[in-house]
């Protein structure tokens, strides 16, 4: 079986400390790989090492066999390899239709054409519309980010990554910080990604990761602990120490391992 | 909503409105209305094209500038020592100062493409600096300080002679600057623009959505100096002269001045904020010609103080304004 995305003996240091120590990680094509862990250890850094927005000291990566670890962001993002963000990375001035249209332009190679107007391509706009009722954006089409409730502007976050067409999406956190009452809406979005694309996920809420995730890896101070089913994970007892004391999932502080982690 | 609606709203913005049309339309009137003012219509053609090009990076892409007269400048010497060393034809000479200048701006834009807002205040501005001292030193080539004279135009178009009154040179400006408007306009409503407000509000985004942010910057950084150095030929080319001045600091700080009246971000920001600068400067010099500068900075103090939009509505002076903060 071969991994549509692999990543090898990755090392990240940060002067004299090690983030991330000899991490490898294979992802299936349509996997549903969680990616847990406690705070701080490491599973933000290796989504950075992974998206390009840092340069791993040692290891590299490979999407579809081709090595991509010198690739800059958004090559990584042109070949397939798009993530969201587990702080909202938004475009506050547009309004939702505004940002997924320019979304979709870009993807389909329109984002150099300057000429036409935006609205220009029927095919755009009818995608960004389709992407508006599938994350219920819809009646806040054409209202400013910045004025949208926090839930929506989740919804939003998730539904660029998707706008980018992704074959392998890494999701930070999705639900990190959403109301009990948003929290279904997203977590259905979540649900029902498309089965082919193969999805990382991160998240320390243990329900969600393990309704969602058919295969999980378990970071710990920035070295891999183990992997395997969820079943496996769910018995191993280094996985429940390294969790006990460290209050399990449900309500862990959010935004402790922003962008250090 | 259907696609179509989507579709109508994505282009709302982007089509032309009637008083666009009206506004262009006086422009082009102006010189035959007010034949007298004829020389500072042209002025004001000048600047508010100049303010445009700098509305383009910083308004839409959020590239501050404090050096952008160092492309007007430049655009300003290579025109008139086009026209004096080489040919007197306007058009040509626009042209060449336009893709001199895009060559500088391409150069230059490498030195904005990393870094912070207050890194690139400091490198823009170095740049302008650069290119003064440049202009100064190289007096057997600019005049120096005494400035490039002898610079004389040939007809537009071989057609239009300069007249003494400025209307030729009025209508040559406001038609260069009506193309190259037409243009910016086209460009920020296009997924182009678009892609350049991505990188403005979220750079950490545009780039994870896939758009090449380094290469987006260096081409609209290079468009805004080309446009900019347009300006700066038109003033060479309809004054015959070319003066240290065209690239010092207070044009940089005078440009910025007018997109701060006019707001940022809607083109049509440089253009309002160009009128209200040279029509405040033209009536409160003539009153008073030493201190105009201290009215002008009274006045973008309570701009700054106020608000644009409450200035702008009288009515609203001496109530409490919605929702305000004790």
């Amino acid at each position: 079986m071969s991994a549509v995305l692999s990543a090898k003996g990755l090392v990240m240091r940060f002067g004299g400390i090690v983030a991330t120590n000899n991490v490898s990680i294979d992802l299936q094509k349509g996997a549903r790989h969680a990616l847990i862990g406690p705070n701080g250890a490491g599973k933000t850094t290796l989504v950075n090492i992974l998206t390009g927005v840092l340069r791993p000291s040692e290891g590299n990566i490979l999407l579809d066999g081709q090595d991509i670890t010198g690739l800059a962001p958004h090559q990584r993002v042109q070949r397939g390899m798009v993530r969201t963000f587990q702080i909202n990375q938004l475009f506050d001035s547009m309004t939702p239709l505004q940002t997924l249209a320019l979304v979709v332009a870009q993807r389909r190679g329109l984002g150099g054409k300057w000429w036409q107007p935006v609205g220009s391509d029927a095919g755009v706009a009818a995608r960004a519309g389709e992407l508006l009722e599938q994350f219920r954006l819809a009646e806040v089409a054409t209202q400013p980010t910045r004025q949208l409730a926090y839930g929506k502007r989740r919804l939003l976050e998730i539904a660029i990554a998707l706008a980018c067409e992704p074959r392998v999406l890494l999701l930070d956190e999705p639900v990190a910080g959403v109301p009990a009452g948003e929290r279904e809406e997203l977590l259905q979005t979540v649900a029902a990604l498309p089965a082919d694309v193969s999805v990382l996920l991160i998240e320390h809420d243990m329900d969600l990761v393990f309704s969602f995730a058919n295969r999980m890896t378990v970071l710990v101070n920035g070295t891999l602990l183990t992997e395997g089913s969820p079943e496996e994970i769910a018995a191993d007892p280094r996985v429940k120490e390294v969790y006990l004391g460290h209050g399990c999932g449900h309500d862990t502080p959010q935004g402790t391992d922003i962008q250090n982690g | 909503m259907d696609a179509q609606r989507y579709q109508a709203a994505l282009r709302a913005g982007a089509r032309p409105r009637l008083w666009e049309f009206v506004l262009w339309a006086l422009a082009f009137a102006a010189p035959l209305v007010l034949p007298q003012h004829a020389l500072m219509v042209n002025e004001i053609a000048i600047v508010a094209l100049f303010a445009v090009s700098l509305d383009l990076i910083l308004g839409y892409t959020g590239i501050v500038s404090l050096g952008h007269a160092g492309f007007f400048g430049f655009g300003a010497y290579v025109a008139a020592l086009f026209a004096k060393h080489v040919m007197p034809d306007p058009t040509v000479g626009l042209l060449v100062a336009m893709a001199a200048t895009a060559v500088l701006g391409a150069v230059a834009s490498l030195t904005i493409l990393r870094g912070s807002d207050l890194t690139r205040l400091m490198v823009t501005l170095g740049t302008a600096l650069l290119l003064l001292e440049l202009a100064n030193k190289l007096d057997w080539l600019t005049g120096g300080a005494d400035g490039l004279q002898g610079v004389v135009l040939g007809p537009v178009l071989g057609l239009f002679d300069f007249d003494l009154y400025g209307r030729t040179a009025a209508w040559y400006s406001l038609s260069v600057f009506l193309l190259l408007f037409v243009l910016m306009r086209r460009i920020v409503h296009s997924p182009f623009g678009a892609t350049l407000m991505a990188i403005r509000d979220n750079r950490l985004r545009a780039s994870a959505i896939g758009i090449p942010v380094v290469s987006r910057l260096a081409v609209v950084y290079t468009v805004a100096a080309a446009i900019a150095g347009a300006a700066g030929a038109l003033l060479s080319q309809t004054t015959g002269f070319a003066s240290l001045d065209v690239l010092a600091f207070d044009r940089s700080a005078d440009v910025l001045l007018m997109l701060v009246i006019g707001g940022i971000g809607w083109l049509y920001g440089g253009i309002a904020g160009a009128i209200v600068f040279k029509v405040l400067q033209d009536s409160l010099s003539s009153i008073t010609p030493q201190y105009w500068m201290f009215w002008i900075g009274l006045i973008l103090v309570l701009l700054v103080l106020v608000g644009r939009d409450r200035l702008l509505r009288p009515q609203t002076w001496f109530r409490r304004e919605k929702g305000a903060k004790a």
